[in-house]
């Protein structure tokens, strides 16, 4: 009886030391496979079949899928025909607009410009060169075109964001830009009538 | 003659008897315990090869989710970043690190970096981040509070149960849009209106039948 009470004891410390949820380095184990693991390629796995390593190809060079011709130049680069910055962005401008302008913006642009837009972002802090703030009259002056080349390509000390950020949201964080740039210098002309005075009593 | 059997076999059936009974009770009890994914998956840490802090980056530098995984959105995949990403910052912030060795070299060679994958649902089921994320489903019901992680950890299971919890009652885990990566999101107090409003906007009738997830 003593020996079976034993081995209910050890029995039992073992099982304490093998709860779920415990943390662990290893890889789990499935100790009923099924077809949990199939011999396939998910996106970004590794291949031992081509020489960069990758299962995921690039476009043959020269090539266009369907869909990607982006053959309206003042849309894809924000320049026209001469090759000249756009001075209006190509899209129409509405509230619904100016929100994924002001959603992407923050996503992006924020660790560095701030989300106000005054360039004292908390990457600034961790040691990156600092922007200049929306607010110079340099930038208020710029063309759309401008605003959305540098998105794409970057400039000076500023990474393209041309893989990161899809052309009509770029567009969309021009516009955002755009209205940061005009509450700064904005007036009570500027509010609605209706909502002046609700405005003046804060 | 002696006996054929001794006395102590009498007690032969009543040792079966008993033997069969615990052995098939702790059977299937270790069985239900030890094979669940709530063993064998939940708490997968893996040491990566570059010691990524999600804390740091998520947590105190506030970045967005989407800043790295921006395909997230739009497709099944939400996809690890590029190490043109990380360059981004990391051209001028701790340019010199020996951490970030791999992640320079993999920028300048092209060879990416080869993470190890925490998070895998069976490949028979097919998963799309997108479709989730733009119902209003947040990161953290899946994935926890990643802000938090130093090292990041599987959470929940990832198994058909879990999945289906949430397919027949998706209400707890439904938030405004612009709610989807916060991590402190709380629910609240008039949850259930807005919960009903919007999945008659997002028109949200999840699945339960096989062929949602079982191609």
């Amino acid at each position: 009886m003593r020996h079976i009470v034993h081995i209910l004891l050890l029995v039992a410390l073992v099982l304490v030391g093998c709860t779920r949820h415990r943390p662990s380095e290893k890889p789990p184990i499935h100790p009923n496979p099924n077809m949990d693991d199939q011999p396939r390629y998910d996106p970004q796995a590794p291949s031992e079949f081509f020489a960069d390593g990758k299962a995921m190809r690039q476009p043959v060079a020269g090539t266009v899928a369907r869909g990607r011709l982006n053959a309206d130049p003042e849309f894809y680069t924000g320049k026209n025909a001469d090759g000249d910055f756009i001075r209006v962005a190509p899209v129409t401008i509405d509230l619904e607009l100016l929100k994924r302008g002001q959603e992407r913006y923050d996503i992006f642009c924020g660790p560095c410009h701030s989300r106000v837009g005054d360039g004292k972002g908390i990457m600034i802090q961790r040691g990156y060169v600092p922007p200049p703030s929306f607010y110079d009259q340099r930038l208020v002056d710029t063309t759309d075109g401008y605003l959305f080349d540098v998105i794409t390509h970057g400039i000076r000390n500023m990474p393209g964001y041309q893989y990161q950020i899809p052309v009509p949201d770029r567009w969309a964080i021009v516009a955002y830009m755009r209205a940061l740039q005009r509450s700064k210098n904005a007036t009570i002309e500027d509010v609605p009538l209706e909502r002046r005075e609700t405005l003046r009593q804060q | 003659m002696a006996q054929l059997f001794p006395k102590w076999t009498n007690r032969i059936p009543l040792i079966v008897a008993v033997v069969v009974l615990f052995g098939g009770v702790a059977v299937v009890a270790g069985v239900w315990y030890y094979f669940s994914p709530e063993y064998t998956d939940v708490g997968y840490r893996p040491k990566q090869p570059v010691a990524f802090s999600h804390k740091l980056h998520a947590g105190e530098l506030g970045m967005d989710c989407r800043y790295c995984h921006n395909t997230v959105e739009t497709t099944a995949w939400a996809a690890v970043p590029p190490t043109s990403t990380c360059m981004n910052c990391h051209t001028l912030i701790l340019p010199e690190s020996e951490k970030l060795l791999p992640v320079r070299e993999s920028y300048n060679t092209g060879r990416p970096i080869e993470w190890i994958r925490i998070h895998k649902v069976a490949d028979y089921a097919y998963f799309d981040h997108g479709v989730h994320v733009r119902a209003g489903v947040g990161c953290y019901s899946c994935h926890g509070n990643i802000r938090k992680m130093e090292v990041v950890e599987q959470k929940e299971p990832l198994s058909m149960g879990w999945c289906l919890d949430c397919h027949r009652n998706p209400d707890p885990h439904l938030r405004p849009l612009d709610e989807v990566t916060n991590m402190e999101w709380e629910p609240s107090s008039d949850h259930a209106e807005f919960v009903e409003r919007i999945k008659a906007e997002r028109n949200i009738a999840p699945p339960e039948d096989c062929s949602g997830c079982h191609r």
